[in-house]
């Protein structure tokens, strides 16, 4: 396997300004969405405590729907961010 | 409660740890570079690098924590899985990248590539030993508590023996037995939580819990009149002195002079409690007769079961995984709570007692005592839950031995998909353990002192074998990130401190060596400090560890990036800054004053416990004040190429 092999030598990588501004940019983009919706979970646990044990769905209350979806949107994003990130030649 | 040794869970984590170490030897034996020791030269396939980062993360306070906070607290538990996930988002939109871009070894590697700064090393280096050290804490108590059940080993044991272990692992190969270590672990973690879930759905939930031989356990008394106690023949009251005095708790001495403790219910009614006193000649007494297992010795009962469920019915049989977050939202569980009580003749007792409580109740944030604020009024209680959350999100991308796993992989792109596996592989498991630790709330197996085994014990009530492997893969999670830990405080002394602010000149030979001896060190103080912080919950100390990094590395990391104005006298200062502030108002909020010091609570200095909410704008202040007050630098990023040329890097480059 590619890690067992120590005598590798390490490549410096060859940089693109514009594409290292370009994933930079989208990384951001994407920071920022994920920042308000874990902000708005921040408040309302902190402000709104009872809003969170409203059964949503199925049953389930809002926080842990809440929870959930924080968790999923995460691996979401990152999928995202890894198919809209360019790649250096 | 004490625990029998474990015959089959022996051998299952002997053989673990057997082979962690043969891995560790061989793989060790082909490692010689300081690249190979510190960074696996480069060498890591992303996917293999993906899942150690998910064994990294995944830490006995993850695992047995998280669990343990569920099973005692509830969804307040729950918060931490999703705070401790989030920060990955930090980590792969914003420092990923750049971070490889930057550095070759070390976090100081990266913030000092564009000055060339002795003050940026020595700042840097010396928050990779303090977060280190601080985050090994919990990481060894866990282990302590993990050798308990499984061996029947005092506390102190499982420590000193995951101390050792892991510093052998660390000295004999570096960074490379230390991946393969965390992706074995990983994925043996995730996948065997996965089945232990399915395992917890397939029971369902029953008001009669039973141990894994199918065996009833007992259930605590409750809505007992109180006159059947303390009318019984024989039975004496004892009077309400010292600590008990306006407790809610009547005291009987029975015939056979055994003393008893019932807690109040109200309406004359009384509901049994477990105490543990600890008295002034230092034995140590549970439910009024000595513990232990011979005749006349007795021990506390594990605890945790449903009281009512929905429709009133006796056992829901298998749910699937909504059914069961919904039945739990429609039941009553018995959860346990503590008093600590001064005894008149000197000692203490702790006394455990029944707290039912509807699933409406635990299943939403403010049930545990750490986040009861965020249900009161007051603004300024509130604080304390958002700070944790704002550490717990910024903190994650600021771990010392999560940002050196960005240098071991070849390049950028493989930083990125290394790190959305982790993010997949972590995300899964956060989810398992919402159902781990309700499972663990309801199975009748709980440890009413320590919270931290529930996960463990979870698993041994459904049966030995299970019990033996997570046990043995916990062992391991906890090897692995001790193991992460310690490497990267070896490689902060011997790579940042020796040879790039001492500036001594050391052969790839010696600067080895001096890791390594810089892990055994940090091996013994990790053990001293498992064994001094025993008694807390492994999760709470993580929260504060992630307050320190958070706040000294994350302001320097994220302004070097983004602001170039930036310059290396403000980096430093941020880095001392937020790491003295934080650590500073750690040691004087109330939960050190009581969890630490043993004082009063309500003497604290600091009005709430975890700093980051002020701590990390404070670190963002001081490094835009000190940098406009100090003169723009030119990027100094050649001078990587000048010390290669030096031979102060190995030519591996």
């Amino acid at each position: 396997m590619a890690g067992l092999h120590f005598n590798t030598p390490e490549s410096r990588e060859t940089e693109d300004a514009t594409i290292v501004a370009h994933n930079a940019r989208t990384g951001l983009i994407l920071f920022a969405i994920y920042v308000a919706f874990y902000g708005g979970f921040m408040a309302l646990s902190a402000f709104w405590p009872a809003v969170m044990s409203q059964p949503l769905l199925a049953g389930v209350n809002v926080a842990v729907l809440y929870g959930f979806a924080l968790i999923g949107a995460a691996m979401i994003l990152a999928l995202i961010y890894m198919r809209m990130c360019r790649k250096a030649k | 409660m004490l625990h029998d040794t474990s015959l089959p869970a022996v051998l299952i984590f002997l053989l673990f740890a057997g082979g962690v170490l043969g891995i560790s030897f061989y793989l060790g034996s082909r490692a010689r570079s300081a690249s190979g020791y510190f960074a696996a030269s480069g060498g890591i396939h992303w996917a293999v690098n993906g899942i150690a980062f998910a064994g990294d993360y995944l830490s006995a306070a993850s695992f047995l924590g998280i669990c343990g906070m569920i099973a005692f607290f509830g969804y307040d538990g729950f918060l931490y899985s999703i705070g401790y996930l989030a920060g990955w988002i930090v980590a792969l939109f914003i420092v990923a990248e750049p971070l490889k871009r930057l550095g070759r070894f070390t976090f100081a590697d990266a913030l000092d590539n564009r000055f060339n700064s002795r003050g940026i090393k020595l700042a840097a280096a010396t928050s990779t030993l303090v977060v280190s050290c601080f985050y090994l804490i919990p990481q060894m108590v866990g282990a302590g508590a993990l050798v308990q059940p499984l061996l029947g080993l005092p506390h102190y044991v499982g420590v000193i023996s995951v101390g050792l272990i892991v510093t052998m692992i660390v000295t004999t190969a570096g960074m490379v037995s230390t991946t393969w270590v965390q992706f074995i672990k990983g994925s043996l973690l995730v996948a065997l939580c996965a089945i232990m879930a399915a395992m917890i759905l397939w029971r369902g939930v029953t008001t009669r819990p039973t141990d894994a031989d199918g065996r009833e356990l007992p259930v605590a008394r409750r809505h007992v009149p109180a006159a059947e106690i303390t009318e019984a023949p024989g039975a004496v009251v004892l009077p309400a002195e010292g600590g008990w005095a306006g407790q809610p708790y009547v005291r009987v001495r029975d015939a056979a002079g055994i003393v008893s403790v019932w807690r109040e219910e109200g309406g004359g009614l009384l509901s049994e409690t477990q105490t543990v006193s600890l008295r002034p000649d230092g034995t140590k007494w549970v439910n009024g007769r000595p513990q232990g297992k011979g005749p006349g010795e007795t021990d506390l009962q594990p605890v945790g079961y449903a009281s009512k469920l929905p429709g009133g019915v006796e056992s829901t049989g298998p749910l699937g995984p909504i059914g069961f977050l919904r039945t739990l939202q429609q039941s009553e569980v018995i959860l346990w709570r503590s008093d600590r009580i001064a005894e008149p003749g000197g000692g203490t007792s702790i006394v455990y007692y029944q707290k039912p409580t509807a699933g409406a109740d635990f299943m939403a944030p403010g049930s545990s005592p750490t986040f009861r604020s965020v249900r009161g009024e007051r603004f300024i209680d509130k604080l304390d839950f958002l700070s944790l959350m704002l550490a717990l999100f910024c903190g994650t991308a600021s771990l010392p031995h999560i940002l050196i796993r960005y240098y071991t992989v070849k390049d950028q792109v493989s930083a990125r998909k290394s790190t959305v596996v982790g993010i997949a592989a972590i995300g899964c498991f956060y989810v398992l353990t919402l159902y781990l630790g309700l499972g663990a709330m309801t199975s009748g197996s709980l440890d009413v002192t320590d919270s931290n085994m529930s996960a463990p014990l979870l698993a041994r009530s459904f049966n030995e074998l299970l019990f033996a492997l997570i046990s043995a893969v916990a062992f391991t999670t906890v090897l692995g990130t001790v193991s992460g830990l310690i490497m990267a405080a070896s490689g902060a002394v011997a790579h940042d401190l020796m040879t790039n602010f001492l500036k001594l000149r050391l052969d790839d030979y010696q600067k080895v060596r001096a890791a390594r001896i810089a892990a055994v060190s940090v091996g013994l103080v990790a053990i001293g400090l498992g064994i001094l912080f025993a008694r807390m919950n492994v999760n709470f100390l993580v929260g504060w560890a992630f307050n320190i990094a958070a706040s000294a590395n994350l302001p320097a990391l994220v302004m070097l990036l983004f602001w170039k104005r930036t310059t290396k006298q403000g980096i430093t200062a941020a880095i001392i800054v937020g790491m003295v502030s934080s650590l500073a108002w750690i040691l004087l909020s109330a939960q050190a004053f009581r969890d630490v010091y043993g004082l009063d609570p309500a003497r604290a200095w600091v009005p709430f416990s975890q700093p980051a909410i002020v701590t990390i704008p404070l670190g963002f202040a001081v490094l835009i004040a000190v940098s406009l007050l100090t003169p723009r630098q030119e990027d100094n990023s050649a001078g990587d190429s000048r010390r290669v040329a030096e031979g102060k890097f190995p030519t591996t480059v």
